[in-house]
């Protein structure tokens, strides 16, 4: 009996842990040992500009408040001490607990991350299926090339643009803000388009190797029609790559909504993500870094289960 | 009489557009087949046969176009007709049995609704129906425990229990004719005879008119009335499969009957008496054989979901030996060893227990340093010409590496040796230039031979050489290695699954099978007095009884 | 001719890549063409346009654009034309330096992991899956406030952040090379393993990895251009493209063409970069 010999879910479990803790090593060591001062930068914030003079008494104070004065490897291991026990400090610019900080926050982005999922997997699907269905070339080719323009444009523009159109050219949307469904449509809108452009290109790619393959000839020889052999030969099969996709873009809908809510002066992780940038917020971008490690995890793990539905050679005996 | 004519192709031709050339695939090719008729179509790769299959299924790929001719099926114009009518024909009343059945079956569905689906999308039946009717299929197509695999995926079958899924699908919508493109090509020996002897009596009792495409000249003469041979688009000879065989008109149906290997008959091995002296070495010695595996073993471990690991022998226990100037042959079908004993005999790999020798001197358990001036004796030429050679590097920088690598010569004298190195496997000097992609098939493989023989091995193993190569070109190749032998003394190990090639050249021949040694004879009592049953049972199987 | 005509470019695109030859689409030409005139921005600003970027009049503030002004001008009155071609060179500069730090950093780390195999491989792979699981803008925004604010420092944070692709996609490929038949034979003539992985290996797998490069062009300027967006590129009156939509946000509703123009610009460039990219990618396929 070796280490190696646990069960295939005990497997993905460890690797998953491996992950969160490879994350927060990672970033720790990006944060913490590369130079950044963000005791000083708070203090000259407090005192209105950096021109200020710094009470360094002070700044030892807060030093010591945040351990930054240990040596490296204690500071280290007291953070990832506490970090498995959730607590990840508390924000050096607003001295509020890290945790309560980002769940707080969580709701709003996850509302905006999953409206533009819902908005995203429907249209990116829709767009390659009805290109290979299609018996007008021209169609297709419009169709088809969609997506491409859909990755190429940047998010954060293309918000700006709806947000001209749709909120000051004609008023049907407002500006900015929180409340109500109608807040959200815009920023779904803008976040899913792109997301909707990359998984129509992954999926289309793959529908059209199917549709190229040896089954799908003997599936014409056998007289089955076009549609018949999208719907029960090749999406089936071409649909593996872009479920990898949406896993992984649906984990990046979070570095997007960063921006969008920018855009859009939403409350919501992007907001303090920036924020915590511009202070070097350290505490705050570590339980971010590891936040969306976790997400990815989950997500992968997730996505992982699915394959064995999709695809039988995966399937255990 | 009209009624008993089903298919007539007449004056077909078929070209592929891309966006450099035309090609013309097929030039003016007639055909017709009558009601249960089976008719071969023969021809080596390129020779437009499978272009014309898929004419009459009217399945060319986008860039293939039918440019003239007519397709007459049952007295109706295939290429007059609607894509829905097409449709209603495909699978219905004409039915494609393809070459490869890993690639031809969707591997996301169970093989039972892959039969099944044939039935519903001709709404012959409904989906309990279908479903009932496909595990009959499956039986009829002769797939033992048909209820079970009927819920299989093509993964989980072999690769002649997925051919006859495919027989079964054929069968599915009951049709007038089968198109069966190489419907074996893929399949070893033994199992190739099983499939096409079933297929053979469900045509004959069913009395479905069959076209048999094949390479294959032996397998066309033991299975169709008629054989068609094809050559550069053009149907160059038909008639019954007697008087092609026996009286061949057309230059090129001659010289196919005669390259197409025999089991008796004239080999192309060069005269015995010069064998005999070139066997000895300049003392007049034999000296120590050239390779001898003792005991030899090799056993690959692979985890099984991480909780269990298996076992596999590939090669278990063999011991084998080849002298100076002398040919062996290894014979066994796929998955029997002889690639990992052809790499062990390369020391390329390392057995797990026993002892590979070369020139009497034992290579394993030596350092990388040693191994490489050890396989300098000791030159592997691979099946694939294809994948054997660097795609980005020159004829030349291929042939000379080896000397480079042993530090042979200066830049001009390494360029004079790959040039004799050409001349002597038959390819001009012009070739260094080239690339592999510029070359043929057969031209690769001397290429091959050729840097195999730059280091002047005392043994050359031959992997599979020939099985990539059309009849005409194999011989060539045989021909070329026994000549080599003559001139340069070498020996060869000469693995292959094919006993009419093996016996070409070979004085003894072993056969091997599930990693054992299981025959080691000299070539006439193999032939003539097999000892084992599996060995009798391999040349049972081989086609073409009606060509010796 | 204004770099604006060509934005028929995405629908007529496709077509002609189904139906013309390479040389003969011009959707690829009019690409080829616009990434030209862009580079030509980067190198000599000062030939395609007489105007100061940086200096306003403060007369001419929030002009609409005009003969004069194609772009219009900003709040302070700055031709937004010359702005955009000034900053094509901060742009470009940081997409190539991450991209090409990218490519050989993942083409060393990818080609040592596939070759060497056994733990080395383990453990290069483990990293680049961290990696991987951290959204690609969350970490270069966490880098950046690590290293600092400025055009590099983006450089270099999106260039850690697009490693772990390049690395999985060269060592998948080193590993398909390295059990190719001619590695095999090269090794049965005596080639050392430095030599077969620098003659062999790396030329035959090198090949997918510039294709992607190349399609990974695109997304890093839009990442790039996002970071300065956020403010954290370079640092104001310069004028990077990404920032200059940002300070045109302001005006938003006065003054549309501040934030119109320079992301059709992103766009526009994004959008024939990965079309160039897709035909170097048809016709770098594997060879064998």
């Amino acid at each position: 009996m070796t280490v190696l010999d646990a069960g295939p879910l005990a497997r993905r479990l460890a690797q998953a842990l491996f992950v969160l803790w490879g994350a927060f090593t990672g970033a720790f060591i990006a944060l913490y040992l590369l130079p950044s001062d963000p005791v000083t930068l708070m203090l000259a914030q407090r005192a209105d500009g950096p021109s200020a003079v710094i009470d360094p008494r002070q700044a030892a104070a807060i030093r010591v408040e945040y351990g930054f004065d240990q040596p490296v490897w204690r500071q280290y291991l007291t953070l990832l001490g506490r970090a498995v026990h959730g607590d990840f400090g508390t924000s050096v610019q607003t001295r509020e607990s890290v945790s309560h900080l980002v769940t707080g926050a969580l709701p709003q982005t996850v509302g905006l991350a999953g409206a533009a999922l819902l908005i995203a997997v429907p249209l990116g699907v829709a767009l390659p299926v009805l290109s290979a269905c299609s018996r007008h070339r021209a169609v297709s080719r419009l169709v088809d090339s969609l997506p491409a323009v859909g990755v190429s444009i940047p998010s954060f523009w293309l918000g700006i643009l709806l947000l001209q159109l749709l909120s000051f050219h004609w008023v049907v949307f407002p500006a900015t803000g929180n409340t109500g469904i109608r807040s959200i449509v815009l920023p779904a809108l803008t976040l899913s388009l792109p997301t909707a452009a990359v998984i129509a290109q992954v999926l289309g790619r793959s529908l059209r190797s199917s549709l190229g393959s040896a089954y799908v000839e003997l599936a014409k020889a056998k007289g089955a029609s076009r549609s018949w052999i999208v719907f029960r030969h090749a999406l089936r099969n071409a649909s593996l790559p872009a479920v990898t996709v949406a896993g992984l873009v649906g984990g990046n809908l979070l570095g997007g909504a960063v921006v969008i809510e920018t855009v859009f002066a939403r409350n919501g992780l992007g907001q303090i993500t920036v924020n915590a940038v511009t202070n070097e917020d350290l505490p705050v971008l570590l339980g971010l870094v590891v936040l969306a490690a976790a997400i990815f995890v989950v997500t992968s793990l997730v996505i992982e289960s699915v394959y064995p539905l999709l695809d039988p050679r995966i399937r255990r005996s | 009489m009209v009624n008993q004519m089903l298919l007539r192709v007449a004056g077909l031709d078929v070209t592929y557009t891309d966006r450099r050339a035309t090609v013309a695939a097929v030039r003016g090719a007639e055909l017709s087949i009558t009601r249960g008729e089976v008719v071969a179509l023969v021809g080596e790769s390129g020779s437009g046969k499978s272009s014309l299959a898929h004419a009459i299924l009217r399945l060319l790929p986008a860039s293939g176009r039918v440019t003239a001719g007519a397709i007459h099926f049952d007295g109706e114009d295939l290429l007059a007709a609607s894509p829905k009518r097409l449709r209603q024909l495909r699978g219905a009343r004409i039915a494609l049995i393809p070459q490869d059945a890993a690639a031809f079956l969707n591997p996301t569905k169970r093989v039972g609704a892959q039969v099944a689906e044939v039935r519903r999308i001709h709404r012959r039946s409904d989906r309990r129906a279908s479903a009932r009717e496909a595990i009959t299929l499956l039986a009829t197509a002769g797939l033992p425990e048909p209820q079970v695999r009927a819920r299989q995926y093509p993964h989980e079958l072999s690769g002649g229990m997925r051919q006859r899924v495919l027989i079964a699908i054929a069968l599915a919508g009951e049709p007038d004719l089968i198109v069966a493109d190489e419907p074996t090509s893929a399949l070893d020996v033994t199992v190739q005879r099983e499939v096409l002897d079933h297929l053979g009596q469900l045509v004959a009792t069913l009395g479905v008119s069959m076209l048999l495409i094949t390479h294959d000249l032996a397998v066309a003469a033991d299975r169709a009335d008629r054989v068609l041979v094809m050559r550069d688009g053009a149907v160059v000879e038909s008639g019954s499969t007697t008087s092609v065989l026996l009286q061949p008109q057309h230059l090129y149906t001659r010289s196919l009957v005669a390259a197409a290997p025999r089991l008796s008959g004239p080999r192309v091995l060069v005269d015995h008496r010069v064998r005999a002296a070139t066997r000895l070495d300049d003392r007049g010695d034999l000296g120590p054989p050239v390779l001898t595996l003792r005991n030899v073993t090799r056993i690959y471990t692979r985890p099984l979901g991480g909780r269990r690991r298996q076992e596999f022998r590939a090669v278990d226990d063999v011991t084998i030996t080849v002298n100076r100037a002398e040919s062996v042959g290894l014979v066994g079908e796929s998955g029997s060893g002889k690639s990992t004993l052809a790499r062990i005999a390369a020391a390329l790999d390392a057995p797990t227990t026993g002892t590979a020798a070369i020139d009497g001197i034992d290579a394993t358990r030596r350092p990388e340093r040693e191994l490489r001036q050890m396989r300098r004796r000791v030159q592997l030429i691979h099946q694939s010409p294809f994948a054997s050679l660097d795609p980005r590097f020159t004829v030349a920088r291929s042939i000379t590496e080896p000397l480079r690598a042993f530090g042979i010569g200066d830049r001009d004298s390494r360029r004079a040796t790959a040039r004799q190195l050409l001349d002597h496997v038959g390819l001009p000097a012009a070739a260094l230039r080239h690339r592999p992609t510029e070359l043929s098939g057969g031209q690769r493989q001397r290429v091959a031979i050729a840097r195999a023989l730059a280091l002047e091995p005392a043994l050359l193993i031959c992997d599979e050489p020939v099985s990539a190569l059309d009849v005409s070109t194999q011989s060539q190749i045989l021909e070329l290695l026994a000549r080599l032998q003559a001139d340069l003394g070498i020996s060869y190990l000469f693995i292959s699954h094919d006993l009419a090639v093996v016996r070409q050249i070979c004085d003894r021949i072993a056969v091997m099978r599930d990693g054992h040694i299981i025959e080691d004879t000299d070539i006439d009592t193999l032939f003539t007095a097999p000892n084992h049953p599996y060995t009798r049972q391999l040349l049972n199987a081989i086609p073409g009884a009606r060509l010796r | 001719m204004n770099e604006y005509a060509s934005a028929a470019v995405p629908v007529r695109r496709r077509a002609l890549r189904v139906g013309g030859g390479l040389v003969r689409a011009p959707g690829l030409t009019l690409s080829g063409l616009l990434l030209a005139l862009v580079l030509a921005w980067a190198l000599v600003p000062g030939r395609f346009t007489s105007q100061d970027p940086l200096l306003g009049v403060t007369a001419d503030r929030l002009r609409p654009p005009s003969g004069r002004h194609p772009f219009g001008t900003d709040y302070l009155g700055r031709d937004l034309y010359s702005r955009v071609v000034h900053g094509a060179a901060p742009s470009l500069k940081a997409t190539a330096v991450a991209v090409a730090v990218a490519l050989v950093a993942g083409a060393v780390i990818g080609t040592i992991a596939g070759y060497l195999g056994g733990w080395i491989d383990t453990a290069l792979m483990r990293v680049m899956d961290v990696l991987l699981a951290i959204p690609g803008l969350l970490l270069a925004l966490a880098l950046v406030s690590a290293i600092g604010f400025g055009v590099i420092h983006v450089a270099i944070a999106v260039a850690i952040v697009s490693v772990a692709g390049f690395a999985r996609v060269m060592r998948a490929e080193v590993l398909v090379v390295r059990n190719a038949m001619f590695i095999d034979a090269a090794r049965g003539g005596g080639a050392r393993r430095g030599r077969i992985l620098l003659t062999h290996v790396v030329p035959n797998a090198v090949g997918p990895l510039l294709a992607l490069a190349a399609l990974d062009i695109g997304s890093v300027l839009l990442t790039v251009s996002a970071l300065s967006f956020l403010g954290f590129g370079a640092a104001p009156p310069a004028a990077e493209w990404g920032q200059l939509i940002a300070s045109g946000q302001t005006y938003l509703y006065a003054a549309w063409w501040l934030t119109t123009f320079p992301g059709l610009t992103i766009a526009l460039v994004v959008l024939a970069t990965n079309r160039v990219a897709r035909a170097l990618e048809a016709t770098a396929g594997p060879s064998w």
